[in-house]
């Protein structure tokens, strides 16, 4: 079911969007967008489409950190573990976050309930430690905010 | 009916401006979305306006809404551009950040909009290369290559098709001046890519942005429609990153709007000659960009006037991490790091001691406070062993370990690496495992007290993969450690791998006791 929606998206974004060899990341983010991840079973359409080798599509869905290659958990939370959030306490949070959520950095919880990933730098520099959670932006993140999230998640 | 700003800035929405807002609203206010002003210890920021003047509230919560209008709360700062933090300030770039509807063309033109590009449109693009020439812009995203000469080199090449690449990659932990310019203001980077499309002959650009900054991605894509008549012929486009850091290195850059993976390129050619799609690309940061409608409109004189030394004009200080007053504050160079993370930010934000401020990223070098004479300006931090980079300074109270730093710094450039050169793929990964060694060796006693027999070490292979082989004591790990930083900062192709050895070695020479060190090795040396 899957791979024919691809293919059908795939097929109407380009042809609005064009076939050139400069419109594979957008694409990707499309996808990514509509159907949740890459899935590899899509490359060769995807290949396809903009006349590219399987092996050219699959190294640039690999080399970007974005582009996942199985479905995410229904919720997201990214959390932020560059230098200015460490500089405000952001270890610990991450072991914190790891326990409430349960859930290691960089997995999706067994239920699927979940994914925890690690970003490196929201620009949200002087009130962190941040997050994105489903896309929203959190700051300053500490024991009762993590509580939230955690509510927020079990929902 | 009150009229109330409320800042739209991803910083303020994550301290809670959107609940703020719709309070207001739902207080029958209108309710005008602006950029953040910039000083995040009083976000979210109100301001209402009465009698033509805006009166600043902040911090301000949703449940705060009726003490704000009557005037009696609390948190009442007055007129916000008078505060210490702004009055001190020369905004040059960011002069309506926080101020006007970043979406508004009515109010851009109102606060001197897009005079500088009427005033180059009547300009020779030669003129408009030699008046960014005369302003002294250097490139703000840390190289310091003087804009105009860049500019000079893409007017002189000759091509059927040139590009404007605006580098808007801010992957640096520290710096959101990019990110606060695109949401608070994103016409005036249209006006400096429009002037610099004027200036070379380009008519088609590109705003690379990371996907990491999803409201800056939604406000320039909605500034580049609602503008484009206005900078017409000229188009531009948004191109969003994938999360690679090493996008923003120039040519990976390019390699990424290619739809390629994001691997550097070797130079030459450059990209001036040979950039995107192999075109002569001028490819600036945002930084440097968003300066030159400034220029155009008051002149290269009145940029060049400020400034210290070979760098002119203004740079947008980002004071992030552990700090008690963060944000961001514009000002010419010459401004020192004690200055700024002292007075203007006010120390640390835990009330603990400064120990560390790392200056310019990920990449940048570690000072500590023995250091903060130094002044903002691209030389003297490249004589003191450090970088400006994109201006952003983390600080970092006296809970820090300099070791584990050191190591982060190692870790996220095997994280973030490309891959093309060995230098920067494999000593990134030997560069974690060797600082592993140092810090179980400094936190165990009894190694460091053994003391290490120095023949023992000279039998021993320094790069033997073999575990029981490897000297794993402190000072062989730490003279390999200094070895493999000399061959990443020699060896890799792009800063990535050879600015990575700034913060380890930074660390290491600031703050040897972390590396299990039992005098300072400055002291040592004189």
């Amino acid at each position: 079911m899957q791979q024919e929606d691809a293919t059908r998206l795939i097929e109407d974004w380009t042809r609005t969007h064009g076939r050139t060899r400069d419109r594979l990341l957008p694409l990707l983010h499309m996808l990514q967008e509509e159907i949740g991840f890459i899935d590899d079973a899509a490359i060769p359409a995807i290949a396809t489409a903009l006349n590219l080798s399987r092996a050219d599509v699959h190294g640039v869905v690999t080399f970007y950190h974005d582009f996942r290659r199985t479905p995410a958990g229904r919720h997201v939370v990214k959390l932020c573990r560059a230098e200015s959030c460490q500089a405000r306490g952001a270890t610990a949070i991450e072991k914190a976050a790891t326990d409430r959520l349960g859930v290691p950095m960089g997995e999706t919880r067994p239920d699927g309930q979940v994914t925890l990933e690690p970003v490196y730098c929201l620009g949200l520099c002087a009130v962190g430690p941040n997050a994105l959670v489903d896309g929203r932006p959190v700051a300053r993140i500490d024991a009762a905010t993590l509580d939230r999230i955690a509510q927020e998640i079990a929902a | 009916m009150k009229r109330v700003y409320v800042s739209r800035d991803m910083a303020s929405v994550a301290l809670g401006a959107d609940e703020v807002a719709h309070a207001f609203e739902a207080a029958g206010c209108e309710v005008v979305r602006t950029g953040s002003r910039g000083l995040f210890s009083i976000e979210p920021l109100v301001e209402v306006e009465s009698e033509g003047k805006r009166i600043g509230f902040g911090p301000v919560g949703p449940a705060d809404i009726a003490a704000v209008l009557d005037g009696s709360h609390e948190a009442r700062l007055g007129d916000v551009a008078a505060l210490p933090f702004f009055a001190g300030q020369q905004r040059f770039t960011f002069a309506r950040c926080g101020v006007i509807d970043p979406l508004s063309l009515k109010d851009y033109a109102e606060h001197g909009g897009w005079r500088g590009l009427e005033t180059a449109r009547g300009m020779t693009p030669q003129a408009v290369v030699d008046a960014v020439k005369a302003s002294g812009l250097r490139g703000r995203g840390g190289a310091g290559f003087p804009t105009g000469i860049k500019w000079q080199t893409v007017l002189d090449a000759v091509s059927d098709a040139k590009f404007i690449v605006c580098n808007a990659d801010e992957g640096d932990s520290g710096t959101f001046a990019d990110r606060m310019l695109v949401e608070g203001d994103p016409f005036c980077l249209i006006e400096g890519m429009a002037i610099a499309g004027h200036a070379v002959g380009a008519s088609h650009g590109y705003i690379y942005i990371r996907s990491e900054y999803p409201f800056a991605i939604a406000a320039m894509r909605e500034a580049i429609q609602l503008s484009a008549e206005r900078t017409a012929p000229f188009t531009l486009e948004v191109r969003v990153g994938a999360g690679a850091y090493v996008c923003g290195e120039e040519t990976a850059l390019l390699e990424s709007i290619e739809g390629k993976r994001g691997q550097v390129r070797a130079k030459p050619p450059l990209p001036a000659l040979a950039g995107l799609f192999g075109r002569p690309t001028v490819i600036n940061n945002l930084l440097s960009l968003a300066a030159v409608p400034f220029i155009l409109a008051e002149g290269a004189k009145a940029y060049a006037d400020v400034g210290f030394g070979r760098s002119r004009g203004t740079i947008p200080v980002q004071l992030a991490g552990n700090v008690k007053h963060g944000g961001l504050y514009e000002i010419g160079f010459g401004i020192t790091l004690g200055e700024l993370v002292n007075d203007i930010g006010g120390g640390t934000a835990s009330g603990r001691p400064v120990r560390a401020v790392q200056v310019g990223g990920p990449l940048g070098a570690y000072f500590p406070p023995s250091m903060f004479d130094l002044p903002f300006d691209y030389e003297a931090f490249a004589q003191a062993g450090g970088l400006i980079g994109h201006a952003g300074i983390t600080v970092f109270d006296d809970s820090v370990d300099m070791a584990h730093m050191a190591r982060f710094a190692m870790e996220f450039c095997a994280v973030e690496s490309c891959g093309k050169c060995t230098p920067c793929r494999i000593g990134s990964t030997r560069g974690v495992e060797v600082m592993d060694r140092i810090i179980a060796a400094r936190d165990s006693a009894t190694v460091v007290q053994a003391g290490r027999n120095w023949e023992g070490y000279l039998q021993k292979a320094l790069n033997s993969r073999t575990p029981d082989r490897i000297d794993t004591g402190l000072e062989a790990q730490t003279a390999l450690l200094r070895d493999l930083c000399d061959t990443m900062k020699h060896g890799s192709l792009c800063a990535l791998g050879g600015f990575t050895p700034y913060p380890v070695l930074s660390a290491l020479d600031h703050f040897p006791e972390d590396f299990g060190a039992k005098s300072p090795v400055k002291e040592a040396a004189e």
